[in-house]
Formats: structure tokens, C-alpha cells, sequence
């Protein structure tokens, strides 16, 4: 951790940064001693209380984190004196011993650098006994430290229905004894790859959504990338973690340009560069040469990304990279971008059979056919070009996507 | 933490089983029992008849009591059986139920309180 300049803050800014800073990490310390989720939760919430009505009055602590820590110990102190013999109460959380446990021992692990305490609970909330979007929400909840109501904002739902399906989460984790503990090493690539499936589900919600009425969102987008370097800092020479961690920052350097004025998307080739984050892009490109020989999807995708970032992308390495993609994940997705590719790279006709079957494959996608009218209309068969930009509209959803395929035939 | 291994499956392909494959599938059980029974692990377990040949339901609705023919829930997948075991979390359960030679199989955790 480093040490942030506090001096020269107001209290209130202070806490805020604290809460930032130590929230994640001071409630995995938390949970893996108190072993619940409740406990712990409040106690450091009390906890922030208390420094946001002294801090402001009494100054700002030396070492904020140890400040926040011995307040919240204290009322976790006093919830169990409280609660001693309470029947209702969820069963303790499983994990292995941390240390001896003693005051002593948590100030040590304040200044520590906690990563083990942050590493399960996330390997917690990613378990596969979960469901798919108490994973996502766990994720932001105890990995990015978001609230409860910025959680439900980012998942467009009412906040009081977040709050339920947070704590259903946390109950099962409890109830079936979901431990909290790393993964042993035999089942660690299957379990990092459910932790990194939430993450990247997280960055294509943001992406491109499916849900509400814009077609990025991008703060969830950048709490996913944020994530993303958390687990690459947590599970350090884990080359998938950098994979995916460059695929996002690729994609994320596009997103002033993926929209034009009226929020419509605009294509790769007809984006202004001037738009693009290209310090982003730089990092991006550096998070890939630190990688080795791609080893998986998320490697291949982002040597795609960073193709389409360059001045001109080489389309004939973007089929290459798109076929070994779809050797890899047998996708029709895949398969459909490769044909653009091998397209681009000069090859139309080759390009057209690699349709073949798609449209059994996706029969609710419209890009199948859009992309054969396209592919259709630059070998100038124009009849079947029209009848391929029939069926793309008969599919498409968006009002945007209509307009451009009826401006598209009516060029024809 | 105490788990049930609650195993479900189609009715129609356990009655199919016979001879040689009925005692394999019976012998595969054994083996599993006894191999948690050497680790400790083992609380208890019964196989019960199928629900189509002998199930009864009784549902109480005030102070009427009816009792029918059949199983509480008509579904193709039915219950079949259950084990009890001892295990340290989940994951141990999990690993635990995968030795199972079933398709189908519940893990619920025995309630402690």
C-alpha cells in the first residue's frame, strides 16, 4: 500500500480517501476474523461514522487505516457481547485460521499488506455454488468496495432489490459453507477462470448493454479493469490475468469514440482516433509484450484489440489470430468476425463460405446476415445482397443499427 | 459441517437397470460407502423404493387430511436416495459428491442450529 499525502486534506476528504483506500482491504481483515459478513460490515460502517463526526473536529489520525481498525474491533467487541446466545444468527463463515488473532496481530496485518485475507473472500465470491450475478455483485461489493446503492445503480436496479441479493449471497455463502481460502493448486485455472469470466462479464455490461436506455456504461466498465488489477496485483505471474487486463484497457481507450453525438455506435473504421485514450492504449500494448506465448481466449482477443488500435490493423494476422480463436472456443461469434476479417484481408469470397451454417448457428443474430450483404454487395451480386439486408432487418433490434442497414441498401 | 448428498435422477432409467448392470451400479455404491466409512466421513444414508411404485403423500390444509397415491411433486427427475457425510466446507462436499457414479446430486447443508 502506499502512503498517501493526507496533510492539507479536510477531515471529510480525508475519510473519503480512507474509504477508498482501506474499505476493501480492512473488511477482508474483518471478515476473516470476526468470520461474518454482518459483523463485520457494520462494525467498519460504525466505524467511518465515527471518523467522519471526529476526524473533521480532531484532526486527521497519523495512520487513518489503524484508526478505523480499532474503532471497528471495539464494536465488534460489543455486537458479540450483545448477541451472545442469539439463535437466529447465520453460521460462522469457514476459513483457516488467520495468526494467533490477538490486537497485536491485526495492527501488524493493518500495515500489512493483506493480500491473502483480500484473496479469499474474493475466491468466496466468485465460488461456482453462486449464481452468475451474485458473483458480478459480490465482485463490486467486497473487490471494487462499492456500496450497495452504486451497485444497484450500475446494475439498474432498485437499491432495496441490490440489498436483498447481496445478502442472499452472503447467506449462502454461510449456510453451505462456501469457505473462504485460496483454492488448492489443482484447482486453481478453474477457479481463477470463473474469477476472471465475472470480471470480463462486469467489462462487456459496460462495454456494450444489454440493459438500459445507453449503449456503454462506462464506470462499470472501469470497475471491471479496476478489479482487473487488483487480482493482477493479489495473483501476481498469473498471465491470464494480464491477458484479460489488457484486452479491457484496449477496448476501454475506444469508448469516447465508440458513440457520436446522438449516442448511436459508431464503427471501428469510422471512429475518430483523435478520440482514443492513447496513454491507455500504451498501456495496454505493455500489459501484452509482458505476456507469453498466448495461452488463452483473453490473450488472443487482446493481440486482436491491439491490432485495431495501430494505424492500420494487419487483417490478415486478425483472421489468423480470429481462426485460432475459434479453434480454441468453437464460437459462431468468432467465426462471424473472422469472416470479416478474412474479408478485409482480401479474400470475400472465402469470406462468404465461412457463413456457411451461421445463420443455424445465430438464427436471432443480425449481424449474420449484415455481414453477408455487405460481403454480397462488394462482389456486386447485387439481388442477393438485397435479399441478404431483407433478412438483417427483418432481425435487427436497434433503431440505430436499422437506420444504417436501410441507408446501406438504399445504396445499393 | 454436515452435508446431505441428495442424489435425484430419471425414474424410468433406474428401473431399466437390471441384472449385470444393476449389480454393478449397486456394487459402484458399496465401494463408495466403505471408502468414506474408512475416512471417518460417513453419518448415514438409505436408498429409497422408487416413488411411482410406492409413494403416498398426506397434505394437512386446516383440519383436513388427505392422503393420495404418488409423490409429493410429479417430475420426471425424482428423489432416490441420500447420504450423510461429514465434511470440513463445500468444497470438501463437493469433492466428496463427485466420487458419487450418480448424475444428479444435491448437496444441502444439515442445518446446525
Amino acid at each position: 500500500m502506499t502512503e498517501r499525502q493526507t496533510t492539507g486534506m479536510t477531515g471529510v476528504e480525508a475519510v473519503e480517501q480512507a474509504y477508498r483506500d482501506h474499505w476493501s482491504r480492512l473488511l477482508a481483515l474483518l471478515v476473516t476474523r470476526t468470520r461474518r459478513f454482518d459483523v463485520a460490515e457494520d462494525a467498519l460502517q460504525d466505524a467511518f461514522v465515527a471518523a467522519a463526526r471526529t476526524w473533521p473536529e480532531q484532526g486527521v489520525p497519523a495512520n487513518p487505516a489503524a484508526w478505523l481498525v480499532t474503532a471497528a474491533r471495539r464494536r465488534v467487541l460489543d455486537r458479540a457481547r450483545r448477541e451472545e446466545g442469539d439463535q437466529r444468527r447465520l453460521p460462522l463463515l469457514v476459513t483457516d485460521p488467520v495468526d494467533a488473532g490477538g490486537a497485536e496481530d491485526v495492527m501488524d496485518a493493518v500495515d500489512g499488506a493483506v493480500e491473502d485475507e483480500r484473496l479469499r473472500l474474493l475466491f468466496a465470491c466468485c465460488h461456482p455454488a453462486l449464481s452468475a450475478d451474485s458473483r458480478a455483485a459480490l465482485m463490486l461489493r467486497f473487490g471494487a468496495g462499492l456500496r450497495t446503492a452504486e451497485i444497484a445503480r450500475l446494475f439498474l436496479v432498485p437499491e432495496p432489490t441490490m440489498a436483498a441479493r447481496l445478502t442472499r449471497a452472503k447467506a449462502k455463502i454461510a449456510v453451505a459453507g462456501i469457505p473462504l481460502r485460496r483454492p488448492v493448486a489443482a484447482d486453481l485455472p478453474a477457479r481463477l477462470r470463473v474469477m476472471l469470466a465475472v470480471v470480463y462479464l462486469l467489462f462487456t455490461e459496460g462495454y456494450r448493454a444489454t440493459a438500459g436506455p445507453q449503449l456503454q456504461r462506462p464506470q462499470l466498465a472501469a470497475e471491471a479493469i479496476r478489479l482487473g488489477y487488483l487480482l493482477g496485483e493479489l495473483l501476481p505471474g498469473e498471465d491470464e490475468i494480464g491477458a484479460l487486463l489488457a484486452l479491457m484497457v484496449l477496448q476501454h481507450a475506444r469508448r469516447d469514440a465508440r458513440l457520436d453525438d446522438e449516442g448511436r455506435l459508431v464503427l471501428l473504421a469510422d471512429q475518430d482516433r483523435s478520440r482514443w485514450r492513447h496513454d491507455e492504449i500504451a498501456r495496454g500494448l505493455a500489459l501484452l509484450r509482458e505476456l507469453g506465448p498466448p495461452a488463452s481466449a483473453y490473450h488472443l482477443q487482446a493481440l486482436i484489440a491491439a491490432e485495431h488500435c495501430g494505424a492500420r490493423p494487419d487483417w490478415t494476422r486478425v483472421a489468423r489470430l480470429y481462426a485460432e480463436l475459434e479453434r480454441r472456443t468453437g464460437s459462431s461469434v468468432v467465426r462471424l468476425n473472422r469472416a470479416v476479417a478474412v474479408a478485409e484481408a482480401g479474400a470475400p469470397e472465402a469470406a462468404l463460405a465461412l457463413l456457411d451454417g451461421l445463420d443455424a448457428a445465430l438464427p436471432a443474430n443480425h449481424l449474420v446476415p449484415t455481414v453477408r450483404a455487405e460481403l454480397l454487395t462488394r462482389l456486386g451480386r447485387r439481388a442477393e445482397a438485397d435479399a441478404a439486408y431483407d433478412a438483417a432487418l427483418r432481425l435487427v433490434r436497434t433503431d440505430a443499427e436499422r437506420d444504417h442497414l436501410a441507408r446501406r441498401r438504399a445504396a445499393l | 459441517m454436515e452435508y446431505a448428498l441428495l442424489i435425484y435422477g430419471d425414474e424410468k432409467v433406474w428401473t431399466s437397470r437390471e441384472g449385470e448392470e444393476a449389480r454393478t451400479h449397486s456394487e459402484r455404491h458399496e465401494r463408495f460407502a466403505a471408502a468414506l466409512q474408512q475416512r471417518g466421513v460417513l453419518r448415514g444414508g438409505k436408498k429409497l423404493a422408487l416413488p411411482g411404485e410406492s409413494s403416498t403423500t398426506l397434505r394437512r390444509d386446516g383440519d383436513d387430511v388427505s392422503v393420495t397415491d404418488g409423490p409429493f411433486a410429479e417430475t420426471t427427475e425424482v428423489f432416490g436416495g441420500f447420504y450423510l457425510i461429514e465434511a470440513d466446507d463445500l468444497d470438501a462436499a463437493i469433492a466428496v459428491a463427485r466420487e458419487l457414479p450418480e448424475d444428479v446430486v444435491e448437496i444441502r447443508p444439515i442445518s446446525g442450529m
